[in-house]
């Protein structure tokens, strides 16, 4: 690897117009997509929270639909970045092309990697949004400490999709992001407390399911929907910080590599 | 009044020198040198793998050199590229229209990554769209397009930034005859409005045709530059003449070498190139055996003769 690869990013507004044509590509397809945000967590919560949630009234100290929902709001928003990241993202650099234009522009691959990240971001917001108003929808919204859920969405949303690209900086083709979603988003689902407490796992998956951003996700928004403050909030949140910085960073020198050929 | 160097080195928009790049060990970019001046259209020419496309993103400042210099309008490559593309427009060897957009939208959102406001971009949209032939197709979504009208779209997209240079990759691959042509017409067009060009391509009638200056590449080292003409004057004879029947190999082991001052034989064609065809010619009259074609000599048989005959894959 050349030393260059490893420059620090440089961060500017210039990634705007490319966050932009996102933005008017998901706008053709708006529909579908809100459908799409609203309906996987109102199956999900119906489905279970209504199913399980006859025979297990309470769970973590709240009833078992209030203790889904903010499992359901960090892994809907984590999926969104994480699908935006991987197959989106792949297809724009690689299928489509679209990254090849961009750098033919006064763009550098540093603006189109930060464009990425955000628009993943974005994206990870409206499943977030659409979550809320699923939660609100179902009667369960009595805090406005859930509002706090809103820019979470968001930290979540860049997390993911910075995590995320590494993979599709790596992928030779579409069929490599089954590795990612059966080895590490579909596990990290089941570690990170987002259908039942965390503390039901064993000790050792316990200390796994720690060092998981889901979880320290799930910790910050579940107490939030219920009412009340979360706990060692700096904590979550560096951990979330964390692994959006060196996901973005590894990403792009990754992508740095790849791009030179 | 400006000595003629000091004019020449004015009005230098590209200056490239020693330029070197490999990939695992390869040699692709081996020690390439070129000026291209203002208004001037330059061609590199070359077999597939010569190192044609690796030119051009050195030149961009896609990639880094391993050694060598670039300067483009002024800006050191790659550390400046970003400052010299704000004036240079690129038509890609492969699509990368946008194909979630119509005609129109893919101008509008490619102006913007030029910090062009929208309504600038939207003034100049008719404009490029006429210059496309692409007025009535501005509402269409790009897949519905044909592969000619692809290509002239990414032309008008290269130029929604005005710019000063133009660098096309393989303008006219894959197009039938009537697309090729137009492009061609579009690009003469630009020529004369001054604009500089730089393109790659392996159809040496549009190297002919198009082109001030060619350079010709193989195994990633410039074998030769200079003018359509002078490269076909100074590398070969004016004339050629195909020979081809069942037993022209026999023949040409026999007359070739005396009728011409160069041959070769190439399945069951012998190409002969000679300064004078009259006695070639007479000779053949007694042979009505043998097919022949008399023309003069064209950049291809230069081509063929730098490069050689063998497949390139």
């Amino acid at each position: 690897m050349n030393a260059s690869f490893f420059a620090l990013p440089e961060l500017t507004l210039r990634f705007w117009p490319i966050w932009r044509r996102h933005l008017f590509v998901w706008w053709k397809v708006a529909i579908p997509s809100i459908l799409g945000h609203l309906a996987d967590p109102l199956i999900y919560m119906l489905g279970l929270g209504f199913g399980l949630g006859k025979i297990i009234p309470e769970m973590g100290g709240t009833s078992y639909l209030l203790f889904l929902a903010g499992g359901t709001l960090c892994y809907s928003t984590m999926n969104s970045a994480s699908f935006e990241a991987l197959y989106s993202g792949f297809s724009r650099m690689f299928h489509q092309r679209t990254w090849d234009a961009i750098l033919n522009t006064p763009m550098t691959l540093d603006d189109i990697v930060l464009s990425e990240v955000l628009w993943g971001a974005t994206k990870s917001l409206m499943s977030g949004l659409a979550v809320l108003l699923v939660i609100w929808l179902l009667g369960m919204a009595h805090t406005w400490l859930a509002l706090w859920t809103i820019p979470l969405a968001l930290l979540i949303g860049l997390c993911f999709a910075a995590v995320g690209l590494i993979m599709t900086a790596l992928a030779p083709s579409y069929d490599f992001f089954m590795y990612y979603f059966t080895l590490v988003i579909t596990p990290m689902m089941m570690l990170s407390g987002v259908f039942f407490p965390v503390e039901q796992l064993p000790a050792a998956l316990q200390l796994v399911s720690a060092v998981l951003p889901l979880t320290h996700a799930i910790d910050l928004v579940r107490p939030l929907l219920i009412g009340d403050v979360p706990n060692e909030i700096v904590l979550h949140l560096m951990v979330l910080v964390a692994y959006t910085v060196l996901g973005f960073y590894i990403s792009l020198v990754l992508f740095r590599h790849r791009l030179a050929k | 009044m400006n000595s003629p160097l000091e004019m020449t080195a004015m009005n230098a928009i590209i200056t490239v020198n020693n330029l070197h790049k490999s990939y695992a060990g390869q040699r692709v970019v081996d020690d390439i040198s070129l000026t291209i001046q203002r208004g001037e259209c330059y061609g590199l020419l070359g077999p597939n793998g010569a190192g044609k496309s690796t030119t051009l993103r050195l030149l961009l400042g896609l990639t880094a050199p391993d050694g060598g210099t670039v300067s483009l309008l002024g800006h050191n490559v790659p550390g400046h590229a970003r400052e010299a593309r704000v004036r240079i427009g690129v038509v890609p060897q492969m699509d990368t229209l946008d194909p979630d957009f119509t005609v129109a939208e893919n101008l509008l959102v490619y102006g913007r990554y030029f910090n062009i406001p929208d309504a600038e971009i939207k003034r100049r949209i008719p404009g490029l769209l006429e210059f496309a032939s692409l007025s009535s197709k501005k509402d269409a979504m790009v897949p519905t397009l044909s592969g000619g009208m692809k290509r002239r779209l990414s032309l008008a997209r290269a130029l929604v930034n005005d710019p000063d240079v133009i660098f096309l990759d393989e303008p006219t691959t894959g197009l039938d005859p009537q697309a090729r042509h137009l492009i061609w017409q579009r690009l003469r067009e630009l020529t004369s409005q001054g604009k500089t060009m730089v393109l790659t391509t392996h159809f040496m009638e549009e190297a002919e045709r198009l082109c001030h200056r060619l350079g010709i590449l193989d195994h990633g080292r410039m074998i030769a530059q200079d003018t359509p003409q002078d490269m076909i004057r100074n590398h070969i004879e004016p004339q050629v003449v195909e020979v081809f029947g069942d037993n022209v190999e026999a023949w040409a082991a026999e007359y070739a070498q005396k009728f011409s001052q160069r041959h070769e034989v190439s399945g069951e064609t012998a190409f002969c190139y000679v300064r004078d065809a009259q006695p070639l010619l007479e000779h053949l009259h007694g042979h009505a055996e043998l097919r022949y074609m008399h023309r003069p000599a064209n950049l291809e048989d230069v081509f063929i003769k730098l490069t050689g005959r063998e497949m390139r894959d």
